[in-house]
């Protein structure tokens, strides 16, 4: 992309990571093995179509429709796939409820396992040293940093993601939203409260962390 | 966390070697579960010298496994992908600023 120095006499030479995948995908895409436009493609998919958003059209719907939300946490991956969101990373897909007893959180502490068509790609955070190997030790602790303090009572449930298996956590629906339909409710469901390290925006415009 | 939306990738590279990652499963040449382990086994490697932040040392991570695993596939190898790398810098290097750059043999060729 052009830009204002006007002092450079050649391009901007890119990091060295970004010239090692250029050159494997210049020798893949020589050998056939790779097509440059299924790439964009991939990174549009990924920017652009699938996010948290679909998971909270999940939740949302888990809310609002009882029948919904029972077939759901009995079997997560078919539910979702008959709202169309399928694909990779998501073939076995389970949900986990928050209650007033328990409070589950998710991590991945191989890599980073994530449930994509539900949330898309990961935050930094889920995929740090710092997050997984503390959301196991010391799930109390890691809340608290992303500022959910949970009632003593309340257990914590951690959740470890693996290549096999992605979990969704079902936040509680907040107070207050009664009259509340579908699409309303969906603003409410944050990222980070279907990971577990928040709880669901309140309606008042109390931000979860 | 603050509320600002996150961009999905915050590097270029970063989109790039995830999706070529992708596109290689997608293809059959590695099962995803093969590909969590080898890159989980890396992640460990890497963490035990320093805590891992999850950016550009997550995907540096990412990179040096898929380095690894299509080396010992045979589908890229280790001084087959150097060359280009450096051709590539060269080409970077030899095009002036703002002008799209192409390896040296496909300058002027059929390559957009």
């Amino acid at each position: 992309m052009p830009h204002d120095h006007s002092d450079h006499p050649h391009s901007l030479l890119p990091p060295d990571p970004a010239l090692r995948i250029k050159a494997l995908e210049t020798l893949l895409t020589r050998k056939g093995l790779v097509d440059p436009a299924a790439l964009d493609a991939i990174i549009d998919t990924y920017e652009t179509k699938i996010g948290p958003q679909n998971g909270a059209h999940v939740v949302a719907r888990a809310w609002s429709d009882p029948a919904f939300k029972a077939a759901l946490l009995e079997d997560a991956t078919a539910v979702v796939r008959a709202l169309g969101y399928y694909g990779r990373q998501g073939e076995h897909m389970v949900v986990v409820e928050n209650t007033e007893d328990v409070h589950n959180m998710v991590v991945c502490t191989l890599c980073s396992c994530y449930p994509w068509p539900l949330l898309g790609i990961p935050p930094g955070w889920y995929k740090s040293d710092a997050y997984r190997a503390r959301a196991v030790r010391a799930p109390r602790a890691v809340l608290a940093e992303f500022g959910v303090t949970l009632p003593r009572e309340t257990a914590v449930r951690v959740w470890d993601s693996t290549a096999e298996v992605r979990y969704l956590v079902l936040p509680q629906r907040p107070d207050g939203t009664e009259g509340l339909d579908e699409t309303a409710l969906k603003g409410l469901v944050t990222r980070d409260s279907m990971i577990g390290t928040a709880l669901a925006r309140r309606p008042d415009g109390a931000a979860a962390p | 966390m603050s509320g600002a939306p996150e961009p999905v990738f915050s590097e270029p590279w970063h989109a790039q070697v995830f999706a070529l990652t992708v596109h290689l499963n997608d293809a059959g040449h590695f099962s995803w579960p093969e590909w969590a382990q080898r890159f989980g086994a890396t992640l460990k490697r890497h963490g035990l010298a320093k805590d891992l932040d999850g950016g550009d040392d997550y995907f540096s991570a990412w990179l040096e496994t898929l380095e690894a695993l299509l080396s010992e596939r045979d589908l890229a190898r280790a001084d087959q992908v150097a060359e280009l790398r450096a051709a590539w810098k060269a080409a970077y290097l030899a095009t002036p600023h703002g002008a799209p750059v192409h390896l040296a043999e496909e300058r002027g060729g059929g390559q957009g």
